[in-house]
Order: C-alpha cells, then sequence, then structure tokens
C-alpha cells in the first residue's frame, strides 16, 4: 500500500519522535517526501500535522529519531544553510504592523544577508520574482493590514518563494480563504511545483482539494501514520472511517477523476 | 541534488521592491544637523553665554581664559556624556521595542532602573560608601543582575506569551525592588539624601575617569545592537517563521538583552535613571522611517543623543540660576513631539 521510495530523497524522517513538553506528539515518524512532488498531508485536528512540518524543519529538536535533507543530518547543516535549502510557511506568522508588501516579501531574502550587506541585484531579482509568481506584484507599495485575506496569503507565500528553497513546507495555506481563493492557491502551488522545479508539502484540511492536487498523500492520525500513498490507492471509504472517524462513499470527481469522499 | 527552483525571470521595468530609502535617509540627514546644532548649543549656552564662533576657536585652541576653563572642564564632559547615554538609552529603547512588540515597553521595564536604584541604595545603607565610582559599580552591577532575572523569568521560554511573560516579570521585579529601595530610604534619611543625588538623573557631575568605563561598555552594546538589526526583523515575523529563515530566536533575544543591559545600565550608573527617552526615540523613528529595525536601529542613537542634549540645555536655561532634572525635561518636550508625530500620521493614513 506504502509507496517505497527506491532513491532517498532530498527530505526524509528516520523513527522521527517529536515531544511538547513532556507529551510525545508524533510516535516514530519514517517519512520520505518525494522529490519534485506535491505532498498533503491530512488528518484530523490535533494528530500532529504541525508538530512533523516543524520537526521535519528542524523547528523542534527530534526526541528520537533524525531527519535527513540533501544527504545529511538536518542538525548538522547550520541554521542559514538549512535555511536555504528548506522553507516553512507557518500558521503563527504575523506581518509587523503597518509594513508594506514589498517590504515583507524582501523578508524572505534572510538566509541570504549578512549582518551589515546591503540589498543585492540577486535580492531584487528574487523578491520581484517571488511577487510576480503570485500575481501581487501589483499590491508592492499597499500595506499588508489593508489587503484582504486571499492577498495576504498570496503575500506570505510570496516571502516564502522569496527565499528560493527547492523544499517548501506549508502549514495550512487555504484556511481562512474562501472557495474561489483556495483554488486560485492551490493552482498556484501546482504551478509552482511544475514550472518551478520544487517539493511541496503542505497541510490541506479539505480531503477533496488533496486529492485533486497532491501526488502523494500522507494520513496521520494521533502522531502516528495510517497510510500514505498517492491518493487514488489510499482514499478508500474503510481508510476515511479508520482515519476520522467518518463514514463515506468515495466518488470519481467528475472533473479532474481524482477520488471525491461524500460524507454519509 | 543541489539544483536550485528554476529562477523566474522578474519584469525589470515593474516599480523596485523595496524603494529607496529617501525617508530613512532624510531623516539622518535632520538628525546629524540637528546634533550638530545642539552640540554647540550645549556648549555655547548656560549661565555664561558664548557666541558659538568662540567656543569653537576655544575647542581648537585652548587657553587659560575662564571661558576656556569652563567650556573643557564642565560643559564638554557634560556634552560628552549626555551624547553617550542618550545614544545608549535610544538603542536600548529600541532593542526592548523589538524584542517585546510592545509599544509602551521601556528599558526600565527589564527592571534595570529599579534594579540600579536598589543596589545603590543598599551600597549607601549597608556600607556608607558615597563615592561616585562605588556608585557606578553598584549600579551597573544591580542593573545587571535584575536583567538576567527578568531574562530567566519572562525572556528565554520561547511559547506564544512569551511577550506578556517579559513584561510581567519585569513589572513585578521592579515594582517590588522600588518598594524596598523606599522602604531603605524612608527609614534613613541620610541614605536618602545621598540617593536623591543620584536618582535625579543629572548629567552635571560626571566622576573623573568615568569615560574610561563608559566608552568600552556602550561601545559594545552599540556594537552588539546595530548587528541585531536585520535578525529584529526577522523576529517580528514570529518565532517560527524567524526559525524557518535562519535566525534563532533564543540567540537574537540573549545578545539584546546582554545589549540593554550593558547600554541601559551604564547610561543608568553613569547618570542617574532617565526615563521616557527609550520610549519615545524608537516610537518616533517607527513613524518617521517605517518597519525595518536595521535603520531604526542606526538613527536611534543619534535622536537619543539629541533628545538628551536638548534637555539637558532647556533644563539649565528654563529655570535659571537652578537646574530642572534632564529625565523631567526629556517627558516634557518628548510626549508633545510623540503626540504631534501621530496625530500627522495618523491623519495622513485616512
Ligand atoms: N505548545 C504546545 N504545548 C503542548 N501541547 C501542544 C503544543 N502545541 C501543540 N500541542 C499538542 O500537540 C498536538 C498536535 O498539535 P498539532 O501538531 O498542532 O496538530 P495539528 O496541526 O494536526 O492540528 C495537539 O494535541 C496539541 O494539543
Ligand atoms: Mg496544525
Amino acid at each position: 500500500m506504502n509507496i517505497h521510495v527506491s532513491y532517498p530523497s532530498r527530505l526524509y524522517s528516520d523513527k522521527l519522535s517529536l515531544d511538547c513538553g513532556s507529551t510525545r506528539i508524533c510516535h516514530d515518524i519514517s517519512v520520505a517526501i518525494p522529490d519534485r512532488g506535491f505532498t498533503v498531508i491530512i488528518g484530523p485536528n490535533g494528530c500532529g500535522k504541525s508538530t512533523l512540518l516543524r520537526g521535519l524543519s528542524r523547528l523542534v529538536r527530534p526526541s528520537a529519531g533524525k531527519v535527513h535533507l540533501d544527504g545529511k543530518v538536518i542538525s548538522d547543516y547550520s541554521t542559514r544553510e538549512v535555511a536555504q535549502r528548506l522553507g516553512l510557511l507557518p500558521q503563527s506568522a504575523q506581518a509587523p504592523e503597518g509594513i508594506r508588501v514589498g517590504e515583507l516579501v524582501s523578508r524572505g531574502r534572510f538566509p541570504y544577508r549578512r549582518a551589515f550587506s546591503t540589498w543585492s541585484d540577486e535580492d531584487e531579482r528574487a523578491v520581484l520574482a517571488a511577487l510576480q509568481a503570485t500575481s501581487t506584484l501589483e499590491l508592492i507599495d499597499r500595506e499588508v493590514d489593508t489587503l484582504s485575506g486571499g492577498q495576504r496569503q498570496r503575500v506570505w507565500i510570496a516571502l516564502a518563494l522569496a527565499q528560493e528553497t527547492p523544499v517548501l513546507l506549508l502549514d495550512e495555506p487555504t484556511t481562512f480563504l474562501d472557495i474561489a481563493h483556495q483554488i486560485e492557491l492551490l493552482n498556484l502551488l501546482r504551478n509552482l511545483k511544475e514550472t518551478g522545479n520544487r517539493t511541496l508539502v503542505a497541510v490541506l484540511h479539505d480531503l477533496n482539494h488533496a486529492c485533486r492536487y497532491a501526488d502523494h498523500l500522507i494520513a496521520m492520525r494521533d502522531g502516528r501514520i495510517l497510510f500514505e500513498g498517492s491518493p487514488a490507492e489510499i482514499i478508500t471509504p474503510s481508510n476515511i472511517e479508520a482515519l476520522f472517524g467518518l463514514r463515506c462513499v468515495v466518488i470519481s470527481d467528475p472533473v479532474s477523476g481524482t477520488p471525491l469522499v461524500v460524507p454519509r | 541534488m543541489n539544483d536550485r527552483p528554476s529562477p523566474v525571470i522578474a519584469d525589470t521595468t515593474a516599480s523596485p521592491a523595496i524603494s529607496f530609502p529617501w525617508r530613512a535617509l532624510l531623516t539622518a540627514l535632520a538628525l546629524c544637523s540637528l546634533l550638530l546644532i545642539v552640540i554647540l548649543a550645549s556648549l555655547s549656552l548656560g549661565a555664561r553665554d558664548m557666541s558659538s564662533h568662540h567656543v569653537v576657536d576655544l575647542l581648537m585652541a585652548p587657553d587659560s581664559s575662564a571661558d576656556s576653563v569652563v567650556i573643557w572642564q564642565m560643559r564638554l564632559p557634560r556634552t560628552v556624556l549626555g551624547l553617550l547615554v542618550g545614544a545608549a538609552l535610544g538603542l536600548a529603547g529600541t532593542l526592548i521595542q523589538a524584542l517585546t512588540r510592545n509599544p509602551l515597553a521601556d528599558p526600565g521595564l527589564l527592571g534595570i532602573n529599579s534594579g540600579a536604584a536598589f543596589a545603590v541604595v543598599v551600597g549607601l545603607s549597608l556600607f556608607g560608601i558615597d563615592d561616585a565610582g562605588v556608585r557606578l559599580a553598584a549600579a551597573l552591577g544591580g542593573s545587571a543582575f535584575c536583567a538576567v532575572l527578568v531574562y530567566i523569568l519572562g525572556g528565554s521560554s520561547n511559547g506564544k506569551n512569551q511577550h506578556t511573560r517579559l513584561v510581567l516579570a519585569g513589572v513585578a521585579i521592579s515594582v517590588s525592588l522600588g518598594a524596598c529601595t523606599g522602604i531603605i530610604t524612608l527609614f534613613d534619611s541620610a541614605v536618602f539624601d545621598s540617593y536623591r543625588f543620584w536618582a535625579v538623573g543629572a548629567l552635571n557631575s560626571p566622576p573623573p575617569g568615568l569615560y574610561s568605563v563608559l566608552l568600552p561598555v556602550i561601545g559594545l552594546g552599540a556594537v552588539i545592537a546595530l548587528s541585531l538589526g536585520g535578525k529584529l526583523n526577522a523576529l517580528a515575523l514570529g518565532d517560527d517563521l524567524a526559525l524557518a529563515l535562519g535566525a534563532q530566536p533564543v540567540q537574537v533575544r540573549a545578545l539584546s538583552f546582554l545589549a540593554i543591559t550593558l547600554l541601559c545600565g551604564s547610561a543608568t550608573a553613569a547618570a542617574g535613571p532617565i526615563g521616557f527617552v527609550g520610549l519615545v526615540v524608537p516610537h518616533a523613528l517607527r513613524l518617521l522611517v517605517g518597519q525595518d529595525w536595521r535603520w531604526i536601529m542606526w538613527l536611534s542613537p543619534l535622536a537619543g543623543a539629541a533628545l538628551v542634549l536638548v534637555s539637558d540645555i532647556l533644563g539649565r536655561l528654563i529655570v535659571l540660576p537652578g537646574e530642572l532634572e534632564v529625565g523631567i525635561v526629556c517627558a516634557l518636550i518628548g510626549t508633545p513631539v510623540l503626540l504631534g508625530l501621530i496625530i500627522h500620521f495618523s491623519r495622513r493614513s485616512r
């Protein structure tokens, strides 16, 4: 049932356990993130999805096991080196009051800058490219506080893109967006994966969106991986019931042909 | 394996991502000119007014005239002290506001003023020492002790409520030490008299040898503060994103505490507690130049020095032949400046 990645992925974990205080949140997780794929993590609230992303991006020190990035244990890199290879857009990001879009996105260039260095042409190119890719270029002089939720979310993604990391992890990037903006954002992410040579991982709540956009699904419950694989393989009524305790039927999405979960 | 994501060619006709920092440069220019004028005024004005021309002459070529003695022995040390103290307080205030994201945070929040005051009073009452050098050492030690205590209680954690914990720990320690200082001075009137002399926060009697302590300590604090601007920009996005960008919040916080203690502790030790500078300077600069802590950090020592010197000059002139303490004048002129800026910018942004 599981996909067995025959080559070492850029990013994989090996029996990773993560604690929050004295509680173990993630247990013994071995997971390989397919290179240049769009991996989506699903699972009920509080099952440890965010914690796993934080562990994979060395924001939480593992209590057991290791995370490997580009052939080395992630803690063997300097924080700057990791930040040039792997980006994370957490749920908790906050924009300073009154900051403008251009300036906020330019903070994504932090891993490339030294304490007293000046703004380089390379930084400028990366920021403009990130704004362009997220269609936020015309918002460049707007204050972030004055943007709509959809625009603001695209600006945060632009910040993560400006970091120019080959691997990008996104924690619930579509939360708080209306359906049209969710689809727009997911199309943007798929586009980035296809044209940008990037490896993407996102936590999504909408199962049907996950099935439509992901080429690899990781389903978590109670801090463990219940199953993983392509949507067509693993989205079955029995799996969904095991994962969410929800009885449902799975039909074929009339538009994309991917599984469509319909609750009973 | 090491392939970068393919670069997208950006549209080069678009406006630049970060527009040229005109506002910051203009502010820097204005502050430098203001500072120059204020330094000259600080040397020329007082009980014995001199023309600035005369002052410059005497600075270039000191002679044995009374004017020369007044300038070299009284006004120059006082002016230099004002510059150092103001610059240090401006930097420390910027650090604490960046760290707590609390627009009301002041370096005094870390218990630095109350720690220094307590140490001075304890030194006075237990050992009966009233020597400027010892007072300096006691104040520096007291503020460092308090800053470490506040850091352990509230600054080192990195949870969601870290900012609140920091503020609460600072307030709790300040208030309890303030009470202890109050009790000691209440029962010991000799101590109270000497303490009051220090606590008025004045620049008028820098002890000899002060600069050999003050300069390196403030210099070190300033270098640390200036190097943290970029990291504080990353921290302003939240701890998780800062970590993801490769900034280390715990390390940045510890370094900021160290710099604040060095800067504010030595300023307080040298000139007594001077409030308000650390509050008004970063506020005003943020309104003027925006959210980039690197610019604010570079401009804050200029603004702090200018504010303290202007206050000192006014304090000397307003109530001639007496003097008004520099801390009071800072608050008196800082408040309208701040209010004016807030009103101006809230109008503009509407
Ligand atoms: N700071 C924390 N302290 C204690 N427990 C936490 C903390 N953060 C998260 N948890 C717990 O960890 C579990 C997993 O959280 P999280 O990874 O955020 O789940 P998800 O993202 O899947 O909703 C939850 O049960 C939550 O209560
Ligand atoms: Mg979560």
